[in-house]
This record gives C-alpha cells, sequence and structure tokens, in this order.
C-alpha cells in the first residue's frame, strides 16, 4: 500500500449513517472505470465496521487503508 | 380438555362433538395426525398451524394460503407465530378435513403440537445474510424431513442461527446450533491497516500502537468472523467452520439456558448429532421431561460422555449455565 494510488474521486462519508454511507460509495463507484479509484472517509466505529465488507462483497478491492484522528481513509479500487 | 385429546392422543380416537349448533360428526382425529390445531376461546373455534421450517415460504404458496385463509377464517386473519408459522386463525372445527385437503394440495403440511420434534426454526443464515456463516435454512429443512414430529418424552424444540447475533435463540432450545467461524492470521498478507482491531467488537483484537498489527486474545473470540470479513487483503482467514451446540435450553414459565457442548462440529455431522440427542433423550427422560431437565437431574457430563462418538474432538467440557432466577 502506498501514496502514490492515483485516486480518480473522492467521497468524504464522515456524519453519514450505515447503510447509507455504503449506498453513496457504491453510486460513486458506478461513476468511474473499471481499475480507477475511489477514496472514502468513514467514522470509526459503525461505518468502519460495515463499510469495508459490503465494498469486498461487491467485488471491489480496498488497495490502501490509512487511519486518521477518528476516521479512516480508504482507497478504493473498481472491479 | 378438548385441545389435550387433540395434542396427546397418537391412537385412533373418536369424538363425539354433538353440539348445539353443529350437527352430529364424528371426526377421525388419527387422520389429523399429531395435532396443529389449538383450541381458541371461542366456541368451536380452532387455530390451525402451518409447517413452515425455518419460517420461509414460496411466494406462490403464500398467495394460495392467503385464499385458504380467506375461506375458512371466520375473522379472515392468520397470525404468524413466535416459530415461525404460519396459522389460520378462527377455523371451524368441521372444517377440519376440508382445510387440511386443501393445504396439503399445496404441498403444505399442518405443524404439530405436543411431546414430539417440532419444526425448527431458523435466521436467514450464509444464503443472504452477510454475518451468515451456516446454512441455517438448508438444515432447518434437513431436519424437519427427517426428524419432525419423531416422539420424544416432551417438546423437542431446535432451532439454527447462522451467527453469533443467534436471533434464532438457540440459548433457549432443546438443541440449538449456532454458526462459527475460528479465524486464523496469516502474518505475511497483513498490511497492518487496524481494521480488524476497529471491527472486533469483543476487544479479542487490539492493534499494536507500533505496526498496527493485530494481537489476538481467543478467550474473548465469539468467532463472528468480522476480521474476516473485513480484512482489505484476506490476511485473515478460517480456518474451520461450523457449529456450537447448544442443548437443554428452554424458554416458557421457567427459562433455562442451554449447555455449550461442543464447537465446531461440522455441519455433515448435525444430523448425527440430533440422531443420537433423540435416542439420549427419549432413553433417559421420563414422560413429560424436557430434555434440560434430564440433563440437569443425570448430570450434564452423563450427556457428553453418550455423545463422544458423535462429538469427539468438536466436543466441549460444558460450563454450568447461567441459570434464571425470578427470586
Amino acid at each position: 500500500m502506498s501514496d502514490d494510488i492515483e485516486v480518480k474521486e473522492s467521497i468524504d462519508l464522515r456524519g453519514v449513517m450505515c447503510p447509507m454511507n455504503f449506498v453513496k460509495a457504491k453510486l460513486k463507484l458506478e461513476a468511474i472505470e473499471t481499475g480507477e479509484v475511489l477514496e472514502i472517509v468513514l467514522d470509526s466505529g459503525e461505518p468502519i465496521q460495515n463499510v469495508p465488507k459490503s465494498i469486498k462483497d461487491e467485488g471491489h478491492q480496498i488497495v490502501d487503508v490509512k487511519k486518521e484522528d477518528g476516521f479512516f481513509r480508504l482507497k478504493v479500487k473498481k472491479n | 380438555m378438548v385441545d389435550r385429546f387433540m395434542e396427546d392422543k397418537t391412537k385412533r380416537v373418536d369424538v363425539d362433538i354433538t353440539g348445539v349448533d353443529a350437527p352430529k360428526k364424528t371426526i377421525n382425529f388419527d387422520d389429523l395426525k399429531t395435532g396443529g390445531f389449538i383450541k381458541q376461546k371461542q366456541k368451536d373455534l380452532f387455530t390451525v398451524r402451518l409447517r413452515c421450517p425455518g419460517g420461509r415460504m414460496d411466494s406462490e404458496k403464500l398467495v394460495e394460503v392467503s385464499k385458504i385463509a380467506q375461506k375458512y377464517s371466520k375473522e379472515g386473519v392468520v397470525h404468524f407465530s413466535f416459530r415461525q408459522s404460519l396459522e389460520i386463525l378462527y377455523v371451524d372445527y368441521n372444517d377440519f378435513s376440508d382445510i387440511v385437503k386443501e393445504i396439503e394440495a399445496l404441498g403444505l403440511k399442518v405443524a404439530s403440537c405436543g411431546p414430539r420434534v417440532r419444526v425448527p426454526t431458523a435466521c436467514g443464515g450464509c444464503e443472504y445474510n452477510p454475518n451468515g456463516l451456516s446454512d441455517t435454512q438448508g438444515l432447518a429443512k434437513m431436519v424437519d424431513e427427517k426428524y419432525f414430529g419423531t416422539p420424544t418424552p416432551h417438546k423437542f424444540k431446535t432451532s439454527f442461527s447462522g451467527c453469533p447475533i443467534d436471533c434464532a435463540r438457540t440459548n433457549e432450545m432443546d438443541m440449538g446450533f449456532q454458526g462459527v467461524v475460528d479465524p486464523e492470521w496469516v502474518e505475511d498478507l497483513c498490511t497492518g491497516c487496524t481494521i480488524c482491531a476497529e471491527v472486533c467488537k469483543e476487544d479479542a483484537i487490539l492493534a499494536d500502537p507500533e505496526t498496527g498489527k493485530p494481537i489476538f486474545t481467543e478467550a474473548n473470540c465469539i468467532y463472528c468472523g468480522d476480521c474476516i470479513r473485513a480484512c482489505p487483503t484476506e490476511a485473515w482467514i478460517a480456518k474451520r467452520q461450523g457449529q456450537i451446540v447448544r442443548v437443554g435450553g428452554k424458554h416458557g414459565r421457567r427459562p433455562k439456558n442451554g449447555f455449550e457442548v461442543a464447537r465446531f462440529l461440522p455441519d455433515a455431522k448435525v444430523p448425527e448429532a440430533i440422531e443420537k440427542t433423540i435416542e439420549w433423550y427419549t432413553t433417559n427422560g421420563e414422560r413429560g421431561e424436557r430434555i434440560g431437565t434430564v440433563l440437569r437431574r443425570l448430570g450434564v457430563d452423563h450427556y457428553v460422555d453418550f455423545m463422544k462418538p458423535v462429538y469427539g474432538e468438536f466436543a466441549l467440557k460444558p460450563k454450568k449455565p447461567m441459570e434464571y432466577d425470578p427470586s
């Protein structure tokens, strides 16, 4: 995992409840091409417990995870 | 009492049901098998309980059942029972034979009451629930097909939960099965992202403050598999998957928790576990005694010893469950 992954789109989902945060991430993913990367910012707690596994269930790949102060920054490669 | 008659008599019993309003007519209770007809407060009216293992029904059949309910329920209502079966309320006992014929023509059956193996309940399981670790619906179907109606000293309720959230309340069943997965960490694949520590609700995984890598405390783990599902790099894998088996629980007037007797029992061994447990129960239980009472009377080791050939390496040394104390 590295910082030089090219990010196509970014969405800040802090404060967005489950499962709407996942649905919003999914809509963003639909708008980019296969192989491109979406950056998602998620709160700790429930969002980080739920959204990564849903992303995996849908077949996308989490290529980078950064923990920051009370939230996470994920990079998701669309498959 | 009329309902005891219907629930407990297994021999053919002809009952004269001459009533003020009803014409003289005899009903062969043998045809009605083992119940599924429950006396209501209202004169002449009964609840007819269908068999819906795991609470699942084809939508096409549901449409037809609703037509039957419309025809036979004097109030035009159904009730979803606490054990996931559909009950048609306010059915006149004179219509029993007709309603059974129509229900059976759909390929559905009437449920049971009394001292026997009851319809199993189950959650959605791994088929469509993201938390699901076990094919609860498949297992419930299997139990319904193989063991439903088997006579036992008292009622014998089973349920299947797909994960440790345990929506099917396996702890309160005569015999309950709950899906579990044993997680294993593969260090080479771990990037130290700390998501597993974040998702673990049991403090079984903490992140090393230096490396972010997991520090695993198995004593806290309830084998839910959240770490496996959340890990972005598949650094948590399933070492083994199976069932926690709980025996001797019940709800009702004097609730009791079940004994945890096996863990990671493979799904393929579930039929054998049920069969052998029924054998132990019918051998050792007295009429009217739930299996939990027998377990507490003879000691749980008596059961565990008997089950050794089935549970084998998956057997647990059962701890005394926490008991409900109404005082």
